[in-house]
């Protein structure tokens, strides 16, 4: 057998698993805990994969499972369906379009670009719940979870360093 | 045999283009659920069965992660209250000589809010049932404010309940399932709560926008409000029992009227759910949507207003007591068609 370069990933692996511990850790930050009067922050961890699997390689079932997540965030956090799934993809499409500007680049560089698709992915979700509520979000809170998903890069550098060189075609 | 050792083993599939077209067909499939969405109607129907199913397997799991944290703080509560027992003594004894003078005049405002009550025949509302639950997830973003406890449909709760702590108003309850119900918090963008201001009874909207302090819309009079003034439900519309305290009033760096809410004031871990029916639910509303106009025809306005009294007789020399001139009766109207039983009441 002569595969080359190709050498499929396990889509369990780099899409099964991820997409799990995503969904675990949002149940986790969504306990109702205070402390000294101050309760956990929210981060969207699907950030995570969505940018990650982006950065590993196109996929065809990759949007599928952003999509999966993104309603189980809505659903989970009784937002409107649709709206999470829908900004995340925007922000996987993006990365998908720079990859090639993208890979290589130092980690701050790569934690900026991270930085700065969280913000896309931010965006969207407030053009969107504009559309769909009729009503401007507060961009005090937007910002707070912004700032807290931006934080989530380094879980992303290790879900691209785990995979990237898995197949070799995409570099 | 496998895939790659067959005859369309070098078949190269153009993969970048077919993740384009997946990419594609997954954002269409996140819009058509965008645009299906109603959970801003806060209707039962609207809640869904998905919803409803992962309410209720996210209860006992939520339930479970938020257990150790509940310990830890009974604990703590434990410990602070070993360690500062004296001082906390004396701080419940000095609140519990205010509240005495409290209760005196509370027992005396309800005497004299009773007599009121009975002279002017009043309708008062009847007292309403409540079920206690605990909040086991919680979720604080721009984009959704909700809560999930853990009592449902089995102890009576209904969507529209209106879900309290011991503060204050939390929210409302937008989706039931059995064991367990899903609030919508003030703070939800999704959130509109008629409200009013106890001091100048002046009403509005309280519309929530992701942040702490929802804003106060629609506000209405001269000088309506004050900083610090207490917001509390209006009942207005019937979808939440009027007197229910709300939060305080403060004006927003961006100039704008908000409320601190009283429910912030201490964890919402647990909540009652008022078992309130609003007007909507009580109201038939097969017969309030029945499309029956009342009749057009009225009475003959020759007759009624526009006709002459009868010439007045001469008066006696008697003085006479001081009764309305007699009106000729008026013609009988034109009998109306009458209305079906299906009319709006």
């Amino acid at each position: 057998m002569k595969l080359g370069g190709a050498r499929p990933l396990n889509p369990g692996r780099w899409l099964g698993v991820p997409m799990l511990m995503c969904m675990g850790a949002t149940i986790l930050f969504a306990a109702p805990l205070r402390v000294w009067g101050l309760q956990l922050p929210e981060p969207v961890f699907a950030m995570v994969p969505a940018f990650a699997w982006a950065m590993i390689r196109p996929s065809i079932l990759a949007p599928f499972a952003i999509l999966v997540l993104g309603l189980f965030l809505d659903i989970f956090w009784g937002g409107p369906t649709g709206l999470w799934g829908l900004s995340l993809l925007v922000a996987y499409a993006m990365v998908l379009i720079l990859r090639n500007a993208m890979t290589g680049q130092s980690r701050p560089m790569m934690w900026a670009w991270f930085a700065g698709i969280t913000g896309v992915a931010m965006v969207a979700a407030f053009l969107f719940t504009m559309l769909d509520s009729l009503a401007m979000p507060s961009l005090l809170a937007v910002f707070w979870q912004f700032l807290v998903t931006a934080l989530l890069f380094p879980f992303a550098h290790r879900l691209v360093d785990r995979f990237e060189d898995a197949d070799v075609r995409f570099r | 045999m496998p895939f790659r050792e067959g005859p369309l083993g070098d078949l190269k599939v153009p993969l970048t283009w077919t993740a384009a077209v997946a990419l594609i067909v997954a954002a269409v499939i996140a819009v058509a659920f965008l645009l299906a969405d109603r959970r801003e109607t806060l209707q039962e129907q609207a809640y869904g069965v998905t919803r409803q199913t992962v309410d209720t397997v996210a209860k006992p799991v939520s339930g479970a992660i938020a257990a150790p944290g509940r310990w830890t703080g009974l604990g703590l509560d434990y410990v602070r209250s070993y360690f500062f027992t004296a001082s906390e003594n004396r701080r419940l004894k000095a609140e519990l000589a205010e509240m005495r003078q409290w209760r005196d005049r509370a027992l005396a405002l309800q005497d004299q809010n009773d007599r009121y009550k009975s002279l002017l025949g009043l309708r008062t509302d009847p007292p309403i049932p409540m079920a206690s639950a605990r909040v086991v997830s919680d979720s604080r973003g721009p984009f959704a404010n909700t809560r999930l406890a853990d009592a449902g449909s089995e102890r009576g709760i209904a969507v529209g309940n209106p879900a309290l702590n011991e503060r204050g108003l939390v929210g409302r309850v937008v989706g039931v399932s059995r064991g367990a119900s899903r609030i919508l918090l003030l703070t939800d963008i999704a959130s509109r709560t008629p409200v009013m201001i106890d001091r100048t009874n002046a009403r509005a909207i309280l519309t929530g926008d992701g942040g702490p302090n929802p804003k106060l819309e629609y506000l209405r009079g001269v000088d309506p409000i004050q900083q610090g003034d207490r917001v509390v439900t209006s009942g207005d519309g019937g979808v939440v029992p009027r007197g229910l305290p709300v939060g305080a009033a403060v004006k927003g760096l961006d100039g704008r009227w908000r409320v601190v809410l009283f429910a912030d004031q201490a964890a919402i871990d647990y909540v009652r759910i008022l078992l309130f029916k609003d007007f909507s639910q009580l109201a038939n509303q097969k017969e309030l949507e029945a499309k029956v106009l009342p009749p057009v025809t009225t009475e003959d306005p020759q007759s009624s207003i526009l006709s002459t009294p009868p010439a007045a007789a001469p008066k006696p020399a008697t003085p006479t007591p001081a009764t309305p001139p007699a009106v000729a009766p008026p013609k009988p109207a034109p009998p109306a068609k009458p209305a079906a039983s299906g009319a709006p009441r």
